[in-house]
């Protein structure tokens, strides 16, 4: 039957400098008709239900680039944590039908079912082309008045100075998968995909983040992982030194994403904030040892700086777009991080031998 | 790694005429490569046989030969020019195939010979051999369908019985999937499968479980020395498994895969690309998805740039031709700097933010006989490319693209052809894969079908309807509106959805110009957003716009003087790369003048859809509403002042557009002056008043009339639609019951209505059909003061009756007296003035007797522009598009850009390329509907060299051995009389019909073989059908009888077709080959390149 479509719930977005976006409420109907965070743009063409669920992206609110979401439904598989830890979502178009044979419900569903507010309709390109030109700014989208929205971009704090991982970590330890090597991970906001990685070697203990080297040396372990988490890496306090007694130790450590910049924090590097983060799965790295250039997932805001770092650290990628720094392995010790997502989900495969290069360094000790 | 300093010079093989499945995606590719190669230093050789190409322009290459693409060809240009290196990878499968064959001759990619760059011979025998590729998959773990692979009919059974029905088959080593077919039946299979044998040149098929009704997906990948791999694009088709790739309509990015079924795929064909061992380049990888399960299989690759790479680059704006050609010479992709974003490398995989839907164009009207399903095979000639921000306004801009009398999907006049369907017709005109089939599914939604329904009976996939019932659904919210009654919002929701002004319209009964006063008065205007490979997440500096209804427009502002440049839409026959070769040739002049070059087309294929072409470029359709929004979007950007338009440069689809946007901003011929030489009855008084005869005739609506002005001037008359293309429609009628026929088809609301010009409304035109005319073209410029500069005079091969599209013709020409010539250029000069012409006119004649009659003069750029431009070596185009912009000839002359001509020395002939091969039921006979899709040039010394090289760079097939086959219509039985002796001459056998046969004895001219009529079959003579059938005739002249039954040459003529016999069907054309094969006995065949034959 053809049906004269349904009305739409007006909705606005307003950013802190003003700029107003109309569009239609998605999603979950805000607490007061406002939801605000750090407004972020995400490249990637597909992974919606990844990046909804990457625990990153805590108090951020993610805006979609490509034109249509929703369009092949979500399943149970494909989260990164048990539940969004976004603020809200932005995007162009929600599918009206999803199509998949893994899907199990519509995004809409699932954002309602979650809680979390999104707004369609929007130009984003409008608004990427905002954020890429004035860097991240505070927004607050709903169906109040363009004013409260205003007010309410305008008081958000943003992901600077904000102790997010706190939010998202695990409260208790827990056990995921049976590979042969222990592997304690240090859950700063950990991704699923991370731990499918891990678990295809490694029995995984994922530990709160406020978990102590001298707890993670009682536990006898092969190796610690460093997961990826939100927010400002200065603010996950305590655990740089952390780090560093266990590096110092002698434990096999791998980090990505924040663990990177904790690693590189451990070893008194230095982090700063990108105007406008990476975001997205198509960012050109080259791998500094063979030359080769490897398609990424990336995901951050701060970076690391490789300046801060020499003479401790061996810079192993670099950013082809910005030249910014992707990995590192500290000289002298067991321990290696990058900065984008080599476990993908969303994103290419390129760079999944960096697990690998995590076997092998835990099999040198033994 | 840094380029290759061991290469000096790259022979780069171009993919010749415009055939179907290889059309000018080849020449936007070529002409990347040679700039490209060229700016790097290397000397660049060029061999392509097709003149109408902007790759064969002399300045694109140092060396451009056009030449027959022939391994014996080339091999005589590599012996003359010594490449370094080989580069077939950007020449389509021509390219391909011919590097194989000189491989296998041992003339390049063996040690002490050019290399290949690219793909080496291991690399295109493991892509292109079914069973070594299959065998190759496996052997990586990838997934292919269960098949096997057969040389001949017996092997073919063996296979067929193993796997079970349904299966399709695939020859090997084809382009487009020619002979590729599904058989559900065994009847079915062995008819598939023997054509398949004929159609592989090894005579190989493979024969795979059928996986029709899975979903679709093809990756672009590029691959560099390095081992880096990118994806450029990943492209979903809207029709599922069972329609070839080119025949459907497809969508980018893909919409329907998660991303870990997205990446699995991502990884499979860099795994293909590295199995198969394309060191460096681009290449496409297609998947099949079972939606049942997600299980994935390959289906193919394609070891080089490709049709869909051509797609790819422009809906992404990652050009991979021009990225191939620098991989192929040693860089890597991130040595290789993003040309859009300039800060970032080409080691990158490109981000959109749109929507890209790709609908083919198809010509089935023009040949009665075929089915007009889709399958396996590609059947169409053209196609669109529509960017839109949904996949609902990307569709509904790609339906209006198409230039056949849509204005979206449905909600225009045009559905009201599908109320006399029933539910059940309709829902099974949803389930056969048609040309019309999206419309028809539409309607099905439109009906309330819902999306189940139409899935269950089309396999399209559930998410794809759902948003063409977002359409549906949108539309029923105008239900019961007037203008007035739409607010801001809901205009806003239906532009954003891709209605046109018209569909709007026709929704609440108004015309277009009302609704777009009305939608402006509510404030929505089109916004212009970037095509920038990265969704914005980095500044673009290439202005590539499209349109869409969003907050903020990206063209900026200049106040350089801006022209705007119309192209020409998708190809089809009769309108194609010609038109882009003169659109182009306009920007790079006029940019060159200075002036701000704005280019509007919707056809991916092209060079006028590169980026870099123009200073701006809009991918739009070319449809009224359109094009007056992106002058208005240029003129708002130039602070108001409004641009030129140049409306004559890409065939009829521009010049239709003329009365539709500001008479002022029409640059060159006014659009007065158009209608002038349009108008049968002006055009009349004004050849009268110049005293130029005209073949007597008048014009008519009904048939009463047509009767009356026939029995005043006589049978056989020309009848012909007005306003149309390729002489659509067009027929010599011989008689009353003939002319009721054919003013019956004329009258109908047919194919015709497609064209844009409804013949309804327009009389037809009925003129004395003048029979053993010469048939002469000329392209001629005039400038606005008043000289008139003669490009070319063409005489065709063929006589008057066969459209100029698809007749030979000669530069200079051949037969005709000077003074004759004299007389056509003093005409030309007379009607160029009298019609005020500023700019290109293409005239026709007609010569019989001592009488020179004019035809028609169009104002505009012909189809034979470029190849008189490469006659003659004088850029007619780019001299047009100044004088158009107020320089005069003079003025050019001085400032070097118009050259004298080059004359003496050398012959040029054209021959048209004809795709029956790709219709075996149709009749190859030549008539006034045009019906090649593409064309070739023979360049030499004498007339009869160059008609060589022409019909052979056209695969015509000519006999040096065996018996060659003559059935002449009586008026060619003098002629013929010729051909005969030329035949003995050559050393060849004749068989004849026993018409021609007594005939030709009569006159002392042995024939071997008397063949009786098909109707003569009881006179127990051998039939001509069984002996072409059993490969006893190398030759077939045929040419067909004025009037009466024409089934026994038609039959005669399809058998030849089908086993690929060549055979001509005028009597000069076979003249014209048995010269130069006689003259070629005496001569070898010698190769020299256009800037030789130039003077450069």
């Amino acid at each position: 039957m053809t049906q004269v479509p349904k009305k739409p719930v007006a909705a606005a977005l307003v950013l802190e400098d003003g700029s107003v976006f109309e569009g239609e409420l998605l999603g979950h109907q805000p607490e007061n008709g406002i939801a605000s965070g750090e407004v972020v743009f995400n490249t990637a063409m597909t992974g919606y239900q990844e990046v909804i669920t990457d625990p990153s992206y805590a108090g951020q609110i993610i805006t979609f680039t490509t034109a249509h979401v929703g369009n092949y439904g979500v399943n149970g598989f494909d989260n990164e944590s048990s539940r969004p830890h976004a603020r809200g979502v932005i995007m162009r178009d929600m599918a009206r039908r999803r199509s998949n044979w893994r899907s199990e419900n519509d995004l809409d569903a699932m954002l309602r079912m979650h809680k979390l507010p999104a707004i369609g309709g929007i130009d984003t390109r409008r608004l990427t082309r905002l954020l890429r030109d004035r860097g991240s700014l505070q927004g607050a989208f709903g169906t109040a008045s363009e004013s409260e929205l205003l007010t309410a971009a305008s008081i958000e704090k943003g992901t600077s100075g904000t102790d997010l991982v706190s939010s998202v970590t695990t409260k208790k330890p827990y056990e995921y998968g049976s590979g042969k090597l222990r592997v304690v991970a240090f859950d700063f906001g950990i991704k699923t995909t991370i731990l499918r990685c891990l678990a295809e070697f490694a029995t995984v203990t994922v530990v709160p983040a406020s978990t102590t080297a001298t707890q993670i040396q009682a536990m006898s372990v092969d190796g610690v992982f460093l997961s990826n988490g939100p927010g400002d890496p200065k603010m996950v306090l305590g655990a740089p030194d952390n780090i560093r007694q266990i590096v110092e130790s002698g434990i096999a450590t791998f980090g990505i994403c924040l663990g990177h910049q904790l690693l590189s924090l451990a070893y008194g590097g230095g982090t700063f904030k990108l105007p406008f983060g990476h975001h997205g799965g198509n960012h050109p790295v080259r791998r500094i040892a063979s030359g080769t250039v490897e398609i990424t997932s990336q995901n951050h805001n701060y970076c690391v700086d490789p300046d801060s770092l020499s003479g401790v650290a061996d810079i192993t990628h670099i950013n082809l777009n910005d030249n910014t720094n992707e990995g590192m392995r500290i000289r002298n010790a067991r321990a290696f991080s990058v900065q984008y997502h080599p476990e993908a989900g969303p994103g290419p495969h390129d760079s999944r031998y960096l697990f690998a290069e995590f076997i092998a360094l835990m099999m040198e000790g033994k | 790694m840094p380029k290759r300093q061991d290469l000096k010079s790259i022979l780069v093989i171009g993919s010749g005429p415009i055939v179907i499945g290889q059309a000018c995606e080849f020449d936007y590719s070529g002409t990347q490569a040679c700039r490209v190669l060229r700016a790097e230093g290397y000397r660049v050789i060029l061999a392509n046989s097709n003149p109408a190409t902007i790759m064969t322009d002399p300045d694109f290459a140092d060396r451009t030969y056009i030449e027959p693409l022939t391994p014996e060809i080339l091999e005589l240009i590599i012996a003359r020019e010594k490449p370094d290196a080989v580069l077939p990878t950007l020449g389509g499968q021509t390219g391909l195939n011919l590097a194989m064959a000189l491989f296998e001759r041992g003339v390049v990619g063996v040690p002490g010979t050019p290399e290949l760059i690219g793909a080496n011979a291991e690399a295109i025998a493991t892509a292109e051999d079914r069973d070594r590729f299959k065998k190759a998959m496996i052997e990586i773990g990838l997934n292919v369908p269960d098949s096997g692979v057969a040389h001949n009919m017996d092997e073919s059974m063996v296979v067929v019985r193993q796997i079970g029905l349904p299966v399709i088959i695939r020859p090997a080593y084809i382009l487009g999937g020619k002979g590729t077919g599904i058989a559900s039946t065994m009847e079915e299979f062995v008819h598939i499968a023997r054509n398949g044998l004929d159609a592989s040149p090894i005579s190989e098929i493979l024969i795979e479980r059928s996986i029709a009704g899975w979903k679709e997906y093809e990756l672009e990948v590029m691959r560099d020395r390095a081992d880096n791999c990118v994806v450029i694009c990943s492209i979903e088709n809207f029709d599922p498994m069972g329609v070839h790739t080119g025949d459907s309509i497809t969508v980018a990015p893909a919409q329907t895969l998660s991303d870990l079924e997205y990446q699995l795929m991502r990884d499979a064909a860099f795994a293909c690309i590295r199995r198969v061992g394309v060191e460096t380049g681009g290449s496409n990888v297609q998947f099949a998805v079972n939606p049942a399960n997600g299980d994935q299989v390959v289906i193919e690759m394609n070891p080089r740039v490709s049709r869909s790479s051509a797609l790819a680059s422009k809906a992404t704006g990652f050009p991979i031709a021009k990225i191939a050609a620098k991989l192929a010479v040693g860089y890597t992709l991130d040595e290789i700097p993003n040309d859009i974003t300039r800060m970032t490398p080409a080691s990158f995989e490109p981000s959109i933010d749109y929507v890209v839907t790709k609908i083919p164009r198809w010509a089935f009207e023009k040949f009665p006989g075929t089915s007009g399903i889709l399958g396996t095979q590609m059947q169409s000639v053209g196609e669109v490319m529509s960017i839109g921000r949904t996949f609902p306004e990307s569709l509904q801009k790609g339906l209006r693209s198409l230039e056949q009398g849509r204005f979206g999907l449905n909600c225009d006049p045009a559905e009201k052809q599908y109320d006399s369907l029933s539910d059940t017709e309709l829902l099974k005109k949803c389930g056969i894969a048609t040309p019309e089939r999206i419309f028809y599914v539409g309607e099905a939604l439109q009906r309330g079908f819902g999306v189940e329904v139409v899935h269950g009976a089309t396999q399209i996939d559930p998410w794809f309807l759902d948003e063409m019932q977002m359409i549906i659904d949108e539309r029923a919210s105008l239900l019961g509106l007037s203008l007035a009654d739409i607010e801001p919002t809901h205009w806003r929701r239906l532009k954003r959805l891709g209605f046109s002004d018209a569909q709007i319209g026709f929704a609440v009964g108004a015309i277009e110009h009302e609704v777009r006063i009305a939608r402006e008065a509510a404030g929505i205007k089109p916004t212009y957003k970037t095509v920038d490979t990265c969704a914005a997440e980095f500044d673009a500096t290439t202005p590539y716009h499209y349109s869409t209804y969003e907050d903020e427009t990206e063209v900026r502002h200049s106040s350089k003087q801006r022209v705007i440049i119309l192209g020409s839409g998708p190809n089809r026959i009769g309108q194609g790369i010609e038109f882009d070769y003169c659109c182009v040739h306009a920007s790079f002049a006029l940019r060159d003048a200075g002036f701000e070059t704005v280019m509007i087309n919707c056809n991916p294929e092209t060079v006028s859809t590169d980026y870099d072409t123009s200073d701006r470029l809009y991918f739009e359709p070319l449809t009224q509403e359109d094009v007056l929004n992106v002058i208005a979007a240029e003129t708002a950007a130039a602070g108001g002042s409004a641009p030129k338009v140049i409306v004559s440069l890409g065939g009829q689809t521009p010049l239709k557009l003329s009365g539709l946007i500001p008479s002022e901003l029409v640059a060159g011929t006014s659009p007065r002056s158009i209608d002038l030489a349009e108008d049968r009855e002006k055009w009349n008084l004004l050849c009268n008043s110049l005293q130029i005869p005209q073949p007597p005739g008048g014009t008519a609506a009904t048939f009463e009339h047509a009767q009356k002005i026939t029995h005043e001037i006589g049978y056989p008359v020309l009848v012909r639609p007005s306003y149309v293309l390729g002489g659509r429609g067009m027929q010599i009628v011989h008689d009353d019951g003939h002319l009721q026929r054919a003013m019956q088809e004329l009258a109908g609301f047919g194919t015709l209505g497609k064209e844009g010009g409804l013949s309804v409304e327009r009389p037809v035109l009925i003129d004395r059909f003048l029979e053993e005319a010469t048939e002469v073209d000329v392209d001629a410029i005039r400038d606005s003061a008043g000289e008139v500069l003669i490009g070319g005079v063409m005489e065709h091969v063929e006589e008057a009756g066969v459209h100029s599209g698809d007749s030979a013709c000669t530069i200079p020409p051949q037969t005709l007296p000077s003074w004759v010539i004299e007389v056509i250029e003093a005409y030309t000069k007379s009607i160029a003035d009298a019609l005020e012409v500023i700019g290109l006119v293409n005239v026709q004649y007609a010569v019989a007797g001592h009488t020179v009659y004019v035809i028609e003069a169009n104002p505009r750029a012909s189809r034979t522009v470029p190849f008189v431009a490469k006659a003659t070596g004088v850029p007619l185009a780019k001299v047009a598009s100044r004088v158009m912009l107020g320089a005069t000839l003079q003025e050019l002359r001085v400032e070097g850009l118009l050259t004298l001509p080059v004359t003496g020395g050398h012959v040029s002939v054209k021959e048209a390329v004809l795709p029956f091969n790709r219709f075996p039921d149709v009749d190859t006979a030549l008539g006034p509907e045009m019906r090649s899709t593409g064309e070739v040039m023979g360049i030499d010394r004498t007339f009869g060299r160059a008609f060589i090289k022409a019909e052979t760079a056209a695969g015509t097939l000519l006999p040096t051995s065996g018996t060659v086959f003559l059935s002449l219509a009586d008026a060619d039985k003098p002629a013929g009389l010729v051909v005969a002796k030329r035949l003995r001459d050559l050393g060849l056998g004749i068989a004849a019909t026993t018409g021609t046969a007594s005939y030709l004895e009569r006159f002392g001219q042995r024939v071997d073989r008397v063949i009786g009529k098909l109707s003569e079959s009881h006179l127990a003579l051998e039939n001509a059908i069984d002996l072409i059938a059993q490969g006893e005739i190398s030759f077939v002249v045929n040419t067909p009888q004025g009037r009466g039954s024409r089934s026994d040459g038609e039959a005669i003529r399809k058998a030849a077709n089908a086993h690929r016999v060549s055979s001509v069907t005028t009597v000069k054309a076979a003249l014209a080959a048995m010269n130069g094969l006689a003259e070629q006995r005496d001569h070898d065949v010698e190769v020299r390149s256009l800037q030789e034959y130039h003077g450069r």
